[in-house]
């Protein structure tokens, strides 16, 4: 994969065309003039446009995602805003936002600053997300105004759940000034405690301590309380248990503030994977059972799930290769999202494409805020062009993240990103 | 000879090789009492004996079943280790097995750590203990223990007692003795017994006088003496009255019950002095069968290709 600039004039033509906002799947084509949306539907072919073929391919809104780490400033050996960036285009994101755990964390409006400038450049559109409190050490609250003008679009202490109640009903106080939602990785510490892995039969036979299903659900159930009180937007990153999604389910039925993610290796793997200590599969929240895993998938359908946000966590190889203990917790996830999610949820669950394209594209939008009719006339062209239903399995040569630390190799998915359009920059061989 | 070329633990091990282990390891016993105690069974074999984390007895027992089978040995402890000048584990191994080595006998603090030398090594590796996992040698010494004090296993009826959830020796023991037919019930404090364990077959009894109306034997574990007083047990008398093997608990029962304790021993904790020094505790034969068994597992993964008439 190579990304360069787009032609002047370029036709996405004889495809199927996605639209998530409408909700509809039309033949047609999608005519894009100096990165802009010119036309769409049936298009006469211009003579001095560049054809891009879509026959039994769709295209529909560039992926958008809220749960990244990028990595920089300071672990750019892991990745950078330009591999991630790369690593995006090739799963079909032209959107994303970037967790503020860095080094030193996004916790300033000067460390927001640098990653608009930096991020400048990239393919894709990356947004920072500021950290809740100073230094991610969950007391005292960051500058959340000065760090939304500069750009910040929601915050979170991601990997370091807030612990203390009251910092966390300040947050969301504050938050509703200035209308941004909050994210809290939800794990009580002390319940997790030296937890590895999911505690269940299987961590008793690998005698890895057990993270408990309740350090999760515990601190979801109280956020979920401390937004009812406070009225403010909170967002549920990576849900994991089945308990956590019957709090969120029954939250949503009198409070819209609420909204959830999930990842795809929450949906597609249970801890069973884990049976030979396979450190790519070390994350948090855990993988849990198969009865989670399926709650999940029934969650997503529901709807008490609203978007699919990757959690694409790089670690070098020696952060991985290394006894469970002491391998770092997490997983890219970019390149594999497409392929993983529309096999366990359309092939597997008969969920309905166009649902799966919307977690994907205007639901993450809307939570965000960000401008989600993208097939206006006029608009800057952020698009997707896959094929639905295209078997392939997954490998090496397809990541390009800086880190390798995908679980997925050899993992056989469903559906392909074909090309990305971002910024006046597309994907092509 | 064995099915698996590790002895990694023994989750899903071959029952039959367990047994053929058993019976290898009483006929190696007889070589101990013999006045020269040496076979040249594994003549030639260099066998690495890494430990990564403090062990007396089963580093000692180790080596001396490598002596008394004629393997070359090196001794590795990470006190003594490049391993403090920041070397990662996967060079500290490779470095080792580029020196041409058969086997290595490893104890780590991490859970699976044995299973992660494995992807870095060709040599045969055997675990002596990884973190909370399995202590696979341990089981077996303690299965032929109890194989000789009752000529069965299957059947047996064994308690195990104490701190379960921290426990590599309490793991393999349900492994080995669900494998070979004998009934497993745990007893220890409800939060050192993990959620699910029943999934593995066994029972669980709170009440260790029931536990001792029940059993043919017990394994009593060590109280680990940093769990003491720090939140997980709450005192040594409460545990002493809850789980602990007192003359006056046993002198409750009109049975002899066969009492193991896989060392070290923190007597007047979870066993008396009186009870560890009598005759219904087998813990020194226990540790004469460590090296009869571990004799029997390297003999049986490293040198059972060669027919050898000085054991039999």
């Amino acid at each position: 994969m190579k990304i360069s600039s787009q032609p002047e004039k370029v036709l996405f033509q004889n495809g199927e065309i996605l639209d998530p906002v409408k909700k509809t799947i039309k033949p047609g084509g999608v005519l894009v003039i100096d990165g802009k949306i010119a036309d769409t539907g049936r298009i006469e072919t211009p003579d001095d446009a560049k054809v891009f073929d879509c026959k039994n391919l769709m295209i529909t809104h560039g992926f958008c995602d809220l749960h990244v780490h990028f990595r920089e400033p300071g672990r750019e050996d892991k990745e950078t805003l330009q591999t991630g960036s790369r690593a995006a285009m090739a799963g079909g994101f032209t959107r994303v936002c970037a967790m503020p755990n860095t080094n030193p964390p996004l916790d300033s409006p000067e460390a927001v600053s640098f990653i608009q400038e930096k991020s400048g450049s990239c393919p894709v559109h990356i947004h920072p997300i500021g950290a809740v409190s100073k230094g991610q050490r969950g007391k005292d609250l960051t500058e959340m105004g000065l760090m939304k003008d500069m750009g910040a679009v929601a915050f979170s202490d991601d990997g370091l759940p807030i612990q203390d109640g009251s910092v966390m009903r300040r947050a969301l106080e504050y938050a509703t000034m200035l209308d941004v939602p909050i994210i809290n990785h939800a794990e009580d510490e002390c319940l997790r405690a030296e937890g590895v892995m999911n505690e269940s039969v299987v961590s008793n036979h690998l005698g890895l301590p057990g993270n408990p299903a309740v350090a999760e659900s515990t601190m979801v159930h109280r956020d979920l309380e401390l937004s009812e009180l406070t009225g403010a937007k909170l967002h549920v990153p990576h849900v994991s248990t089945v308990d956590a999604i019957d709090y969120i389910n029954g939250m949503k039925s009198k409070n819209s503030k609420v909204t959830a993610e999930v990842t795809p290796h929450h949906l597609y793997f249970n801890h069973e994977a884990l049976s030979f200590f396979n450190t790519h599969l070390k994350v948090a929240p855990p993988i849990r059972s198969e009865n989670d895993r399926q709650a999940l998938v029934a969650a997503v359908k529901d709807g008490t799930i609203d978007c699919i946000a990757t959690d694409h966590a790089p670690h070098t190889i020696q952060d991985k290769e290394t006894t469970f203990d002491l391998a770092a917790f997490g997983m890219i996830g970019l390149e594999s999202c497409f392929g993983v999610v529309k096999k366990v949820l359309v092939d597997d669950a008969s969920l309905d494409l166009i649902s799966l394209i919307s977690m994907m594209t205007v639901k993450p939008r809307n939570i965000m805020g960000f401008d989600s009719d993208l097939f206006k006339k006029g608009a800057a062209a952020e698009l997707v062009v896959f094929d639905p239903n295209e078997s392939w399995t997954f490998h090496r040569r397809n990541v390009y993240s800086r880190s390798i630390n995908s679980p997925f190799y050899g993992k056989d998915l469903s559906g392909r990103v074909k090309c990305t359009i971002s910024k006046g920059q597309w994907t092509h061989n | 000879m064995l099915q698996q070329k590790h002895l990694l633990g023994l989750e899903g091990y071959p029952r039959e090789d367990i047994q053929a282990i058993i019976d290898t390891a009483f006929n190696f016993r007889e070589v101990l009492d013999r006045p020269i105690k040496k076979v040249p069974s594994l003549q030639g074999i260099t066998i690495v004996n890494l430990f990564f984390e403090n062990s007396t007895r089963t580093r000692i027992s180790f080596e001396l079943a490598q002596k008394r089978l004629s393997a070359d040995t090196v001794n590795f402890s990470a006190s003594s280790s490049s391993l403090k000048k920041g070397e990662s584990f996967k060079d500290t191994v490779q470095n080792i097995e580029a020196m041409k080595i058969d086997a290595v006998v490893m104890r780590h603090p991490a859970s699976g750590a044995p299973r992660h030398l494995t992807e870095f090594i060709d040599a045969v590796v055997i675990n002596a203990g990884d973190g909370t996992h399995e202590h696979p040698t341990q089981a077996i010494l303690d299965m032929m223990t109890l194989y000789e004090k009752f000529g069965k296993i299957k059947g047996l009826k064994v308690g195990i007692i104490g701190d379960i959830s921290h426990s590599r020796v309490a793991l393999s023991n349900i492994y080995g003795l669900i494998s070979m037919g004998a009934e497993v019930i745990l007893c220890g404090p409800a939060h050192l017994i993990p959620p699910y364990i029943t999934d593995l077959g066994v029972k669980i009894n709170y009440n260790l006088d029931e536990v001792l109306e029940w059993a043919d034997a017990l394994n009593v574990l060590r109280v680990q003496n940093e769990r003491m007083g720090v939140g997980l047990i709450p005192s040594i008398r409460e545990y002493r009255a809850l789980f602990g093997i007192t003359e006056e608990r046993l002198e409750k029962h009109a049975k002899e019950i066969v009492i193991m304790h896989p060392g070290p021993m923190n007597r007047g904790v979870e066993i008396d002095s009186a009870v560890a020094d009598s005759d219904q505790a087998i813990i020194l034969d226990q540790v004469l069968n460590g090296v009869a068994s571990r004799m029997a597992i390297l003999y049986l993964l490293l040198g059972g290709k060669y027919e050898d008439k000085d054991i039999k």
